[in-house]
């Protein structure tokens, strides 16, 4: 390779130190915002029973990873999102698909669709732990109501943006429906099904919370719930500040996920 | 010498909600084998309809289009419809690969394709690496690896600037006589079609019919850019700008 001019090293070493500018402003906001709440709860100006502070954070994951409970607890939860995550990916790419493939039938369902997908699922919440049962079964079914139609609806409309000129090549080839899908809409519509993905995953773990806040045993929608029961405000902010690093996690693997995937297609 | 293909009375009418409205009154022509023969007329008067009813994504309200069953007919598009994740040469092999025709030999006479017409080096690019030009010279030969014996091309140079359009136009006429095909070229570029054609067939007005048709008689070894400064050409260009009929 060329060795680099004196101008393209300068704007490599300036593309770095604005990275690392980025990253260190990061993290000094994150310590800022804990440094103030620690101050303002050891100087007793914001009372640690409601508002709780980082120490107390500390001690009540350290007794929960004491107890052997907090990665049970975060597992089930993680467990259940991938479960939801994973099925709603598939079912809406299998319905987007019929979708696409039988425009009539998507005439007919539209208006369904519409309001499935604007329905607040969490009214439907009582009903579904009648229906599926109290336990793991509902939490996922109640992720996928929430995940679901959204992600089916912004998939199709990925696929219907296909040029049109496009499938009139694939006609003129005389290429089957099934053909022009696998060849062409569905790998045309990659970055849609990623952005799809990604907003996919942060709903189903709302659903999963919401889920598990209504019904459950195990997880971190249970500590929430059980914390507000008991008034240990602790448990509870311990809990949202692992869902906060749990969400921030998800959507890391899902970047990593599509960085891959574009590599190899690219 | 007989034809290749022949459209007879080709009538068709495009429905919509509020009215029906005929796009095509009354066409009927001969294409003949090894010729050129370019569709012009006024904008919107139904040119690429009867593309689309040549190679059967249109039906005809009525008429009939006639050619032999073991023909085959290609099309070529006015955007180049190149997929962006797949490379040249797998954009190449698209056609074989849908038709199930993909061997070792159609793939060998591809790269050859691409090799022959300035595309070899870059087999392995993606769409987005080439220039206007190139990414039309693939979608050609796109076309011409399902070996067509007759090749119907929409447009195939209007998205482009002028100079890549000569060059390509120029490229189009080489590798269409060389390979010996037939084509159909729509275009609302009278200069391009005199400059490519051994035929020309004039449309009339919105609905269209057959206005008139002239035998374009050039030296056969003239490039089209040649053509374009011989002073044949704008005595036809005259007489097809007459019958377009346009006000200005």
């Amino acid at each position: 390779m060329l060795p680099y001019s004196e101008e393209h090293i300068f704007f490599l070493k300036k593309t770095r130190k604005e990275k690392l500018f980025i990253l260190i402003s990061r993290i000094l906001i994150l310590c800022f915002f804990l440094i103030i709440w620690e101050l303002l709860s050891s100087c007793h100006i914001i009372n640690t029973f409601l508002f709780s502070c980082p120490s107390h954070i500390i001690n009540t994951l350290f007794s929960l990873l004491h107890d052997h409970s907090l990665f049970q607890h975060i597992g089930i939860t993680l467990f259940e999102i991938l479960i939801s995550f994973v099925l709603s990916t598939i079912l809406s790419v299998i319905i987007a698909f019929l979708l696409w493939r039988y425009p009539r039938l998507a005439k007919i369902i539209d208006p369904f669709l519409t309001i499935l997908n604007s329905l607040p699922k969490v009214a439907l919440g009582p009903l579904i732990i009648i229906w599926v049962g109290a336990g793991i079964p509902s939490i996922i079914f109640m992720a996928l109501l929430i995940s679901l139609f959204s992600s089916i609806l912004s998939i199709y409309h990925g696929f219907l943006m296909v040029s049109p000129a496009t499938i009139s090549l694939f006609k003129s080839f005389k290429a089957t429906p099934l053909q022009t899908f696998y060849y062409l809409v569905f790998p045309s519509s990659f970055e849609t099904i990623m952005a799809t993905l990604k907003i996919n995953i942060s709903l189903t773990l709302t659903g999963v919370i919401m889920g598990e806040l209504l019904v459950s045993k195990q997880g971190l929608g249970y500590l929430i719930m059980y914390g507000s029961q008991v008034f240990q405000l602790d448990l509870v902010i311990s809990s949202i500040f692992l869902l906060g690093i749990i969400s921030y996690g998800l959507y890391f693997v899902m970047e990593i996920f599509y960085s891959i995937i574009k590599k190899s297609n690219y | 010498m007989d034809s290749i293909l022949e459209v007879c009375h080709l009538k068709k009418y495009y429905h919509s909600k509020k009215k029906e409205m005929m796009a095509l009154k009354d066409i009927s022509f001969s294409v003949y084998p090894g010729e050129i023969l370019s569709i012009v007329g006024p904008s919107g008067c139904g040119k690429s309809t009867i593309l689309s009813i040549l190679c059967g994504l249109l039906s005809s309200s009525s008429g009939r289009v006639e050619y032999p069953v073991n023909i085959k007919i290609a099309y070529m598009l006015q955007e180049d419809c190149l997929l962006p994740f797949k490379t040249v040469l797998d954009n190449c092999l698209l056609g074989l690969q849908i038709t199930h025709s993909l061997t070792d030999e159609s793939k060998k006479y591809v790269i050859h394709l691409l090799n022959t017409y300035g595309l070899g080096d870059v087999l392995h690019h993606y769409p987005s690496q080439l220039s206007g030009g190139m990414r039309q010279r693939c979608a050609l030969i796109r076309t011409l690896a399902l070996k067509p014996d007759i090749l119907l091309l929409d447009e195939a140079t209007s998205a482009l600037d002028y100079q890549s359009s000569l060059i390509i136009s120029n490229d189009i006429y080489k590798i269409i006589k060389k390979e010996k095909k037939t084509a159909i070229i729509v275009t609302h570029d009278i200069p391009l079609a005199i400059s490519l054609s051994d035929r020309i067939i004039v449309l009339s007005k919105h609905p269209a019919t057959v206005k008139s048709t002239y035998s374009i008689s050039f030296d056969s070894s003239m490039t089209p850019v040649e053509r374009r400064s011989n002073p044949i050409f704008t005595s036809y260009y005259e007489k097809i700008w007459r019958d377009l009929d346009v006000t200005i």
